[in-house]
């Protein structure tokens, strides 16, 4: 384990986590065994309650498990966070309404204590990253909802983590935003060489963003199936035409109704 | 203002003078005025009538009306008696006189607003301590909120008597009640406000790692503001009830308190009338400015209204 430890992202071994509520227990996670290495981009695709967030969680250090072991960068996850080791994406953009898109941007790094010429200089690379120079001085509610999204891309790339953990972050845009933001996301990891974890519900868009495709099922919240994707890194949304994308859609799909038929 | 575009287009003045913001003002305005004037020659009449017979004097319905509304200390005075009051101690004396309504303004306000500075303060301080200690919200609230079950009326003459005893005079003594009125709104908004920040927004800074102290300037009191704004105008309308309460035990000195308790002493009614509505004023200006700041302020944090 400790040789891997260096190349392992994400390591979790027989993770679970139990909720304690006022019906009883749930088991939003149960017996979860998944590694993800350097440079990977993995998706967590299910239906609602599978405990695909929460997994996210988890290896954000926003829940604690209960049971099993999970490492980040081959320490606890709490390290992780308290290090700023990832860069955290929700599903909504989460914007303070009181900064501007450049002091929202700028956040993470006036808590990290860096100079300020240091901070516009990182704050200024990243909203050109998505595509926002010219926008600094707005206000978040002066945004459409993709670009308040694409800000807080910019936001979690800011500190510059390895790691980005990203939870549906473009489930509330409509089709051609998140076409758009899609293709930008994945010329983003392919130039800058990054670790990203991935939740979403929409199986096009885990098929056309993955090197690999976790599939999971509730009750208890577990893991499927896990789907190798050999699609090409430089691929566009042509590729979704492609024969081979739908042979891999294909699987997902047949994963997910098989997790279904438990609960019938 | 804003709705002048879309009335212009829907016909008659009327429609026109009821849409806007003046039209139902100045109907509810001269609505008052009438029962006011009903009110003041029905309540001052008998005295009137009394007079009129003692005097033996044939008196008609219209000479009736003309005296009921020029007698030196009516039951209820017209509002052309008191606004003549007003101009007479607000304009006509100067300011440094004690016959001023001006200076008696003053030293009300004076301790209004130190009231209300001590006890925006304390009452930030108060919730900032509940908000971040779960045993403080155990421990304080129930004595804030019982604080607020005394009548201010039994609490305001023992904190004079008992400050007097230790030589706190004048100011101070007053701020103090207006502080113990003002401090509670103050502590209930920001309470709440400190705990606006969503679940999503506290996440967020937690995946930052920020310690508490970076929480509660970057998230939680930036949150709090349209609260606190909401509180302070309440606050600064308790303040001044609270400062005017003070002035009534203190012998009379000075203040628009003192000036109502001298004019029920005397059956000053129009002077009675003259300091409640210059102290309606007050208020109306105080907790207007307080919504001037508050807008500014959302405006220039970018918080659209």
């Amino acid at each position: 384990m400790s040789e891997t430890a260096k190349t392992d992202v994400v390591n979790c071994k027989g993770l679970s986590l139990t909720f304690e509520t006022a019906d009883g227990p749930v088991n939003a996670l149960s017996d979860i065994n998944l590694q993800i290495s350097h440079g990977e981009f993995v998706s967590f695709i299910g239906p609602s309650g599978c405990g695909k967030t929460t997994l996210l969680r988890t290896i954000a250090d926003l829940e604690k498990s209960t049971g099993g072991s999970i490492t980040v960068h081959g320490g606890s996850p709490e390290q992780a966070r308290l290090n700023r080791e990832y860069g955290y994406v929700f599903q909504a953009s989460a914007l303070y309404p009181w900064r501007t898109i450049e002091q929202n941007v700028a956040l993470p790094l006036e808590i990290m204590g860096l100079a300020k010429t240091e901070r516009t200089a990182r704050v200024a690379k990243n909203l050109e990253l998505v595509d926002l120079l010219g926008f600094d001085k707005k206000f978040p509610w002066q945004l459409s909802g993709g670009m308040q999204q694409r800000v807080s891309i910019a936001r979690a790339l800011c500190l510059e983590p390895e790691l980005l953990l990203m939870d549906e972050p473009f489930g509330a845009l409509d089709e051609i935003v998140r076409d758009h933001l899609n293709e930008q996301l994945l010329r983003l990891w392919d130039k800058t060489d990054k670790t990203v974890v991935f939740v979403t519900h929409s199986i096009p868009e885990a098929v056309f963003l993955s090197t690999r495709i976790v599939v999971m099922s509730p009750r208890p919240g577990r893991i499927i199936d896990v789907i190798e994707s050999g699609l090409p890194k430089d691929r566009t949304l042509d590729i979704r035409e492609s024969q081979e994308f739908l042979d891999v859609a294909h699987r997902v799909r047949e994963g997910l109704r098989a997790g279904h038929s438990y609960d019938n | 203002m804003t709705t002048d575009n879309k009335v212009m287009t829907s016909g008659g003045w009327t429609s026109r003078f009821l849409a806007g913001n003046t039209g139902p003002v100045m109907i509810v305005t001269l609505l008052i005025g009438v029962i006011w004037y009903a009110g003041a020659i029905y309540m001052n009449a008998p005295w009137q009538i009394d007079k009129f017979e003692r005097a033996k004097i044939d008196w008609t319905v219209g000479n009736l009306i003309e005296e009921t509304l020029k007698q030196d200390r009516p039951i209820l005075p017209a509002p052309h008696q008191i606004l003549v009051e007003m101009n007479k101690t607000i304009f006509g004396k100067k300011i440094t006189s004690k016959r001023s309504l001006v200076f008696h303004t003053w030293v009300t306000l004076s301790s209004t607003l130190l009231g209300f500075t001590i006890g925006t303060l304390l009452g930030c301080l108060l919730a900032v301590g509940i908000v971040h200690m779960a045993a403080l919200e155990k421990s304080l609230m129930p004595w804030v909120i019982s604080s607020q079950t005394i009548p201010i009326l039994a609490i305001a003459p023992m904190v004079i008597v008992v400050l007097g005893a230790i030589g706190l005079k004048g100011l101070i003594p007053k701020a103090i009640i207006s502080t113990y009125l003002c401090f509670f709104p103050v502590t209930i908004g920001m309470v709440k406000g400190l705990r606006s920040p969503n679940l999503l927004q506290m996440d967020l800074i937690r995946t930052y790692s920020a310690s508490n102290w970076q929480t509660f300037w970057m998230l939680r009191f930036p949150s709090s503001i349209p609260f606190l704004f909401a509180s302070l105008k309440v606050a600064i309308a308790a303040s001044l009830v609270g400062a005017i309460v003070g002035e009534m035990p203190t012998g009379a000195q000075a203040g628009l308190g003192a000036r109502l308790l001298a004019g029920s002493y005397y059956g000053q009614t129009i002077q009675i009338w003259s300091a409640l509505i210059t102290a309606a004023t007050v208020a109306a200006v105080m907790v207007s400015l307080v919504g001037l700041t508050e807008k500014l302020t959302l405006k220039h944090m970018g918080m659209r209204r």
